[in-house]
């Protein structure tokens, strides 16, 4: 078990140094102010990495999702704004679009045999020429129910606030987690990514698991786009470009394996809270510009995929060598 | 002989250009028309030409990587990275020889990373070139200082926007390219080399092929053709601009290789093919532009466009439809 956890140590140590190191430079950065806003600003990333563990512990990639953000966003402002409908239904409205927009990027990747990186790449061009053909324009949402959601926090000891859309983040990860680690459908992905063909062997369902696992981080984005148009209060086409990026690294700091097979649902979240503190970090310092974020996260992103090499080669001659 | 010409002509590459062109002939009857006006071609065609170069750019670099079972997404990001080094420098003082070698070099450094990472530390080419692409942009932004750097270089501005025996450079240069590259693969055993890592890596390197030394040529050139791209765009915006240069190009060049048939499952690949590729990509652009729909429609037309190549080189269709494999494909 020690041995299967080490990347994940290795992630949470290295937030703890982090974060203690850039506590040291700027106490003021331990507060439950910080720590709440951690949770609020990076809910929407969050809730799309939870769908990219899963496509990738899968073997998998899925860059649609930035697209799929952006275009829920338009189509929930549209739908509240011009065709005056409830939140409620437009959110429905748009997770159900993108249930059916995964599922048919599953079914494609499944019955077609060729690459999820290739697929999911003619879905981001779709949803972000469909958000585009719907409008080009930021279409402001202004309903009593975003009143009603924002107004929703707990308020911490110290001027910390813990938001609506940031503790759904933590239970669609404790959810994420338990579906990982505690389903049938769950170990169905993990035996999917470790090999296909033996795991289609031992019976597992390949295609309904393929297409579960597309299905569910689309939904999980167009939550994530719902919970960006609660956070900004409007839908732009070209929200969260390269979100996509983001969560894979988010995934692959927090210990995922790229090759499939391997990763926790828990470690993608201190990813998450990792890429944050370097923009939280950045924001502190005042003085880095704000392009510092972009190489300091491709630096991390190289540091995690080496380290993980050298554990994975080291634990290998171990079982050797036992 | 000729034959066999013909046959190639008729490939599905080539009549899906031509239907592309007929179609945005029927919406604009002055598409074919092309006219000399102060020592240079003017035309719609000559503009498919100019704006195609720069992907069909990177698609050359791109087959390369791809028919090795590889992928390279870090491209536009290096073309932002050249271009502002080109630019950088240039503002400076220095000579545009320097600035423009200085840029070559930097791309050829972005490639040989990527080809380390893949080949020394065999991390997955899309993990690989990812981190790049994250932070390529950043390190265009540092070397720009955040600025777009304005430059009023002639030699540079001749490269985006010169013209060469009434040709735009940036398509002189591509042809060269083309000609260099694909001479380079057919008339050596390179090719057949990729070809046999992209089957299958292992087999290749028992079967005394220097695999490693191979993913390290093939990425370097994939960087080096995208400094050339980041070049040409500097060029034609006379400018270097860290956040938008070469964003999403990397997706059209996977695109143009893949229309062109080179398999993403590695092993078989043609140059010349990517090129078309990325014409027909570029002549759909100009299609929806001159005919008047809004630009947005490109993105939902180059979906439909993946999908159809998907599903005509997809496992299934061949089944259902027995195709023409070529002779390579069918020997295996």
């Amino acid at each position: 078990m020690s041995r299967s956890l080490r990347p994940l140590f290795a992630t949470a140590v290295i937030f703890a140094i982090a974060y203690a190191l850039a506590v040291m430079q700027f106490p003021s950065m331990f507060s439950t102010r910080v720590l709440g806003n951690f949770l609020t600003d990076n809910a929407f990333l969050g809730i799309t990495a939870v769908g990219m563990t899963f496509v990738i512990i899968s073997g998998g990639i899925d860059l649609s999702v930035g697209a799929v953000i952006g275009f829920t966003g338009v189509l929930v402002a549209v739908l509240i704004s011009w065709a005056g409908w409830h939140p409620l239904a437009a959110f429905g409205m748009a997770l159900a679009v993108a249930a059916l927009f995964g599922a048919v990027m599953g079914l494609a990747i499944h019955y077609l045999q060729v690459p999820a990186f290739i697929v999911t790449l003619a879905g981001m061009f779709l949803a972000r020429g469909g958000a585009s053909v719907i409008t080009q324009d930021s279409v402001p949402v202004s309903h009593e129910f975003y009143d009603w959601i924002s107004d929703l926090v707990i308020r911490l000891p110290g001027g910390g606030r813990l938001s609506f859309i940031g503790l759904l983040m933590v239970a669609v990860f404790v959810v994420g987690a338990l579906v990982a680690h505690r389903t049938r459908f769950g170990s169905y992905v993990y035996a999917l990514g470790g090999n296909t063909v033996s795991a289609s062997l031992m019976g597992v369902p390949v295609a309904r698991t393929t297409v579960g696992v597309y299905m569910l981080s689309s939904v999980l984005a167009a939550l994530a786009g719902i919970v960006f148009s609660l956070y900004t209060s409007a839908g732009y086409p070209l929200a969260a470009v390269g979100v996509e990026l983001d969560a894979i690294s988010a995934v692959v700091i927090g210990g995922t394996l790229l090759t499939g097979g391997y990763g926790f649902v828990l470690g993608t979240f201190i990813g998450v809270m990792l890429l944050g503190l370097v923009q939280t970090y950045i924001i502190f310092d005042g003085t880095l510009s704000s392009w510092w974020t972009k190489i300091v996260i491709g630096a991390l992103l190289f540091l995690f995929i080496v380290l993980q090499r050298l554990i994975f080669a080291a634990s290998a001659q171990g079982e050797k060598a036992s | 002989m000729t034959r066999r010409l013909l046959s190639r002509l008729a490939n599905p590459q080539l009549l899906a250009l031509a239907g592309v062109l007929l179609i945005n002939w029927f919406l604009f009857p002055n598409f074919f028309r092309i006219t000399w006006q102060d020592g240079r071609l003017f035309g719609s065609l000559i503009d498919v030409l100019n704006r195609g170069a720069p992907v069909a750019i990177l698609a050359i670099g791109m087959v390369g990587v791809i028919a090795t079972k590889g992928v390279d997404l870090s491209v536009g990001a290096v073309m932002a990275m050249a271009g502002a080094v080109a630019a950088t420098l240039v503002v400076a003082g220095y000579p545009a020889p320097v600035a423009v070698a200085a840029a070559l070099v930097v791309g050829l450094l972005c490639g040989l990373w990527n080809g380390f990472l893949v080949a020394i530390l065999d991390i997955q080419p899309i993990v690989a070139t990812l981190v790049l692409m994250v932070a390529g942009r950043g390190i265009a932004q540092l070397i720009t200082e955040g600025f777009i750097v304005t430059f009023t270089d002639p030699v540079l501005i001749f490269i985006g926007t010169g013209t060469f025996l009434g040709l735009p450079m940036a398509a002189v240069i591509a042809i060269v390219l083309l000609v260099m590259v694909t001479l380079l693969v057919r008339k050596t055993a390179l090719g057949l080399f990729i070809e046999a890592v992209g089957v299958n890596r292992a087999a290749a390197s028992l079967a005394g092929i220097r695999s490693r030394m191979l993913l390290l040529y093939v990425y370097g050139l994939s960087g080096f053709c995208a400094a050339i791209a980041g070049i040409i765009v500097a060029g034609d915006i006379r400018g270097a601009d860290a956040n938008n240069a070469g964003l999403w190009l990397e997706l059209d060049a996977i695109l143009a290789v893949v229309i062109g048939g080179t398999s993403l499952l590695g092993g078989r690949f043609s140059v010349p093919l990517a090129v078309v590729g990325a014409l027909i990509i570029q002549a759909m652009n100009t299609g929806i532009l001159v005919s008047g729909f809004p630009p947005e429609f490109n993105l939902i037309v180059k979906a439909a466009l993946i999908f159809l190549v998907l599903i005509i080189q997809s496992p299934l269709a061949t089944r259902i439809v027995p195709v023409r494999m070529p002779a390579r494909e069918a020997s295996k």
